[in-house]
């Protein structure tokens, strides 16, 4: 029974002090809706909250983490080779839940604030997400259509990381602007805020928003994609319309 | 000023569009062509999805078409009947276009099958254009001026289903008009192009009609084609961009207005050459798009 308490006592002396304190992550997003319009050229998310806590500010290197995801599709990556001398898609791998959009915005770099085991743990980095989603074939050949996603994706401004964006204040109040891009996908995006102390997460808190198309850009690809021949029709109007009415206009001209 | 085109989802500069549809009109302005055949590369080049890019150009096609149908209608300077056999073979064209466009999409070939055929159509158009238009250049210095029959009897003429065209002043069977009509809808479908350049050669040499109701039957049937393209593509592929067409259109009707009037200042035969020049150069570099080994060989396709 000694031993035993000892043995409890001296591992709890090898914890870091901050575990022992409680400190409770609250947050909140700026909007519970955010709207592409038709001239959208991006748009920000901006997610804010404090770090509550029952005793004083505990000691160790303080770290918030912002992550948004958007909604996740099955994805299909295909390959290129040169067949008769053409590049063609030959090769195709189906992803059966990419998110269409990930963000992880920190208080400081990445590797400062989070342990490399946790961050794995959590698949908080782009990397460590990709991999959790990409094939159960380990071969070299099958990874290389997630790491392709995520290149193209990155490229396009979907996945991205930010380090320094998350502004962090007298060691409480937090807020940061994830940059959202115009070819956004609409749906559920959830943003999950991590504060970690000494690399360790000590909790986190999940916010749902909803990204939706708003105004005639979002009229027109309701109407193309649920009333398709009504929509195809429209197109034909429109276009006969147009072009008579300039006829007209430059006959008088 | 970037604006976000809903069906394409990407954004692009409005301005930018404005602009290409301009350039595209004065060409089609200045020698008279439709310029879908062009105006369709073009939207490859700055980013549009080739498969939004085509069902956009034919929705395009049926507005700067429909003017000149009407004016020739009013004008009685079409071959109705003509008009109708060449647009029955159209449709069916189109259907069958579209259905291939479709099945190819899934199996994810269709961009490469859009640059394929374009690569073939513009380096047959360019160089023909190039050789006939350096060989009038050569003729007009040599003041050499060559008769031609109206029209000549030829195997066309011993075909079944004859059929009287008055307007045309035609007696023959139905089989031809529906032929050239089915590979201009097939055209429109696949390559979101309007065809006349295909098919006014085709009424001229092949059928034999008189060149005064040539363009008013050829503008006729594009219309209706390319206006069931549009139906039909934004039904089986939801790929038509009205946002974007109408941009280009915007553009292409103060294109062509400026493009007629610069035509009628310049020389003809020059302006034929540079057409075939532009065709070529642009023939070349979706030819160098298949051929190179692309920077990125991984792409994301749509969903299952």
């Amino acid at each position: 029974m000694r031993v035993w308490l000892s043995a409890l006592l001296l591992w709890l002396a090898s914890l870091p002090a901050t575990a022992l304190i409680k400190e409770e992550v609250i947050s909140a997003l700026s909007q519970n809706r955010i709207a592409i319009t038709a001239n959208f050229d991006g748009s920000e998310i901006f997610v804010y909250g404090a770090i509550k806590r029952e005793a004083p500010v505990a000691n160790g290197k303080l770290g918030v983490i912002v992550t948004v995801a958007g909604p996740s599709v099955p994805t299909l990556v295909r390959r290129k080779s040169r067949i008769f001398g053409i590049w063609i898609n030959s090769d195709s791998l189906k992803i059966d839940a990419a998110p269409t959009f990930y963000a992880v915005a920190s208080s400081a770099p990445l590797a400062s604030i989070l342990h490399a085991d946790e961050s794995l743990q959590h698949k908080i980095r782009i990397a460590e997400m990709i991999k959790s989603i990409g094939p159960h074939v380990e071969t070299a050949d099958a990874q290389a259509f997630p790491e392709a996603l995520m290149r193209i994706r990155e490229k396009q401004g979907l996945y991205a990381e930010f380090s320094d964006i998350v502004e962090l204040r007298s060691d409480t109040l937090f807020g940061t602007h994830i940059p959202l891009p115009a070819n956004l996908v609409e749906g559920e995006y959830t943003a999950t805020v991590y504060v970690t102390r000494d690399g360790v997460i000590v909790d986190k808190q999940e916010r749902k928003t909803n990204v939706q198309k708003v105004g005639l850009g979002r009229w027109i690809y309701a109407l193309a994609h649920e009333q398709p021949l009504i929509y195809g029709i429209l197109a034909v109007l429109l276009a006969t319309f147009t072009g008579w009415i300039a006829a007209v206009a430059f006959r008088r001209i | 000023m970037q604006i976000y085109l809903p069906i394409a989802e990407v954004s692009v500069n409005a301005f930018l569009l404005l602009g290409l549809g301009g350039l595209v009109g004065i060409l089609s302005g200045m020698f008279g062509v439709g310029g879908g055949f062009l105006m369709t590369p073009l939207l490859f080049f700055i980013g549009i999805p080739p498969a939004v890019a085509v069902a956009t150009e034919a929705n395009q096609i049926v507005a700067s078409s429909v003017s000149g149908a009407l004016a020739h209608f009013r004008r009685k300077s079409l071959d109705i009947l003509m008009g109708m056999f060449l647009l029955a073979g159209g449709i069916i064209g189109v259907a069958a276009g579209v259905e291939i466009f479709a099945v190819l999409r899934a199996a994810g070939q269709v961009d490469t099958l859009v640059r394929i055929c374009y690569v073939v159509l513009l380096g047959t158009i360019g160089t023909l254009m190039l050789i006939e238009s350096i060989r009038a250049i050569q003729r007009s210095h040599q003041n050499v001026f060559v008769l031609r029959k109206l029209h000549q009897h030829n195997w066309i003429h011993g075909l079944p289903f004859k059929v009287k065209f008055r307007s045309s002043g035609l007696y023959i069977s139905a089989i031809p008009p529906l032929l050239i009509g089915a590979l201009v809808g097939i055209l429109a479908a696949i390559m979101g192009v309007g065809g006349g350049f295909i098919m006014v050669p085709a009424m001229i040499y092949i059928l034999g009609m008189p060149t005064k109701v040539v363009i008013g039957t050829s503008l006729f049937q594009i219309t209706f084609v390319t206006a069931f393209t549009t139906v039909l593509h934004a039904t089986t592929n939801q790929t038509v961009d009205i946002a974007l067409a109408f941009l280009l259109f915007l553009g292409g009707v103060i294109g062509a207005q400026v493009g007629a009037r610069i035509g009628v200042k310049l020389p003809a035969e020059q302006l034929r050459v540079f057409l075939a020049i532009l065709v070529i150069a642009v023939c070349g570099k979706l030819a160098m798009d298949l051929l190179l080994e692309p920077s990125e060989i991984y792409s994301i396709g749509r969903g299952p």
